[in-house]
């Protein structure tokens, strides 16, 4: 993981500072079904690469990001406040 | 060759020069009846119980590295069967019943060590828990044993009893359990598989899965397609990646454990001892050094190496247990990638295709687990229907609502 997360509030900021939730997934509906939900809370792409995760700055501004990095080379590749990213990925 | 002490002695008289290799390195045969994936511990164990105890002998075990490049050299070594739940319990006992006959069955020095597994308790509700997780144990016939504090003062004097926050009230004992040469095990295992026939193939890399009619026929590897009867995967923290290569998504995340080793010390703990106030566990190799892990990092990651932010947890929890720790200096650190899975608890069962079985979702617990998850896995490759003690391992437990959550922590691998 790299050291530091770039916050888009806070800045360049240690990863310390903030918690992982993980894979940022499209909640499903409340109607959805048992296998809509079953897929989102229990199945993951688990990719080696490129990922997007939910993280909460919890020692700084207290926002969720969405954070984009890589799971093989630990880069962070961009940093969004939750509430701006409309279409996530599994 | 068989290992005995006249072959030491023999051996040694003609300088060591005569020793035979552990197994062979064969070319790949253009078709096996069984090929697994993953030439780890639990893949190397199942290729073994395949050949010897169930009879098939055209097998092959694939490996993209080397042999015991992977966890199964890289954990802290500790076996135990200290489980609460009925799903697990008699799986890890049958595990250490096999632990406590491996040596003398593949005749290799794995220097199973029973000394002991002590989970320290600091609190009533704590105490309570463990109790519950004692009898739970004992009424599967496994032994545990609670001692209060005096007991585990007398056991190990050097703790910090009276920690302002964490004081000692005393400890749940396995006493069969242990700590097992890792290397070894995997050594013992290739040994094994290799002198009943099995084919290890190293370097070897799995790039596909050919299926045909609802069949895996084959892997396509860096050396060259492979056909088989059945296909057996036992690729731990890449399961999400070989299991995909056949159209499935796991309940599986990759995460980063890592363990520790400090400089060689005398003679200072002779058990398995874990923090109860936070998550760290210790032992002491035969070489001296002080070998210990705590928590995995947290995040998703395929690294093999974590942050130094949680070796400053597993140092502080470290401390804060056994203050003398304090001036020991660590020698090396590493990092393993665990195949998370979102109960906590693993997956033998046989997935959407034919003649396709998984074995993955070992968390950070697999090492103790290896002779039985061989064992249960080549049952069920072989028989075709779960080991009477890996019934509770399916797949589709996660839809059934029937998980296995032992620690009580919900669907969420960085909980474990």
């Amino acid at each position: 993981m790299a050291s530091r997360i770039p916050c888009p509030h806070c800045g360049l900021r240690p990863k310390e500072e903030f918690t992982v939730k993980g894979a940022a997934l499209q909640r499903p509906e409340a109607e959805a079904g048992a296998q809509a939900w079953h897929d989102y809370v229990y199945l993951r792409d688990n990719p080696r690469g490129a990922y997007e995760e939910y993280w909460h700055h919890t020692s700084g501004c207290r926002r969720w990001l969405v954070v984009a990095r890589n799971t093989v080379t630990h880069e962070v590749a961009s940093c969004r406040d939750a509430a701006e990213v409309k279409a996530v990925t599994a | 060759m068989r290992y005995s002490a006249l072959s030491i002695f023999l051996n040694g008289l003609f300088g060591n020069r005569n020793w035979a290799a552990h197994w062979r390195q064969p070319e790949p045969k253009a078709h096996y009846d069984v090929i697994i994936v993953g030439g780890g511990g639990h893949g190397l164990a199942t290729a073994y119980y395949l050949s010897k105890t169930f009879g098939i002998r055209n097998i092959a075990v694939v490996e993209k590295g080397y042999i015991g490049s992977g966890n199964v050299g890289r954990n802290t070594t500790i076996i135990r069967s200290n489980y609460l739940l009925p799903g697990n319990n008699p799986f890890y006992e049958f595990s250490m019943k096999l632990w406590e006959g491996l040596e003398q069955d593949f005749n290799f020095n794995a220097m199973v060590s029973q000394r002991g597994v002590l989970n320290l308790f600091h609190s009533d509700a704590q105490r309570d828990a463990y109790t519950r997780r004692g009898n739970a144990m004992r009424l599967h016939g496994v032994d545990a044993e609670l001692l209060d504090r005096e007991a585990v003062c007398a056991m190990l004097p050097f703790f910090d009893y009276d920690n302002a926050r964490f004081p000692i009230q005393g400890g749940l004992l396995q006493r069969r359990g242990g700590t097992v040469r890792h290397d070894a095990v995997a050594w013992g295992y290739a040994r094994g598989a290799d002198s009943h026939g099995v084919d290890i193939l190293q370097n070897c890399e799995v790039t596909g899965i050919r299926r045909e009619g609802g069949k895996a026929v084959g892997v396509e590897t860096t050396r060259g397609f492979i056909g088989c009867g059945k296909l057996a995967l036992a690729a731990a923290g890449n399961s999400s990646q070989v299991v995909g290569m056949a159209g499935l998504k796991l309940p599986i995340e990759s995460h980063v454990l890592q363990a520790f080793v400090s400089e060689g010390l005398k003679p200072f703990i002779d058990s398995v001892v874990t923090f109860g106030a936070g998550h760290f566990y210790v032992s002491q190799s035969d070489k001296g050094g002080l070998v210990f892990g705590g928590d995995i990092d947290g995040y998703n990651s395929y690294a093999q190496r974590g942050n130094l932010a949680t070796v400053e947890h597993v140092a502080e929890a470290g401390k804060a247990m056994i203050p003398a720790l304090s001036r020991i200096r660590v020698l090396r650190s590493w990092g393993g990638i665990m195949d998370m899975s979102m109960d906590g608890s693993p997956i033998i069962d046989r997935v959407h295709l034919d003649n396709l079985y998984l074995n993955a979702g070992w968390c950070y617990g697999g090492f103790k687990a290896t002779p039985a998850s061989g064992y249960c896995f080549a049952h069920l490759i072989a028989k075709g229907e779960p080991h009477e003690t890996a019934k509770a391992f399916r797949l589709d437990r996660f839809q059934r609502g029937y998980l296995i959550d032992e620690k009580g922590q919900g669907a969420q691998p960085n909980l474990h």
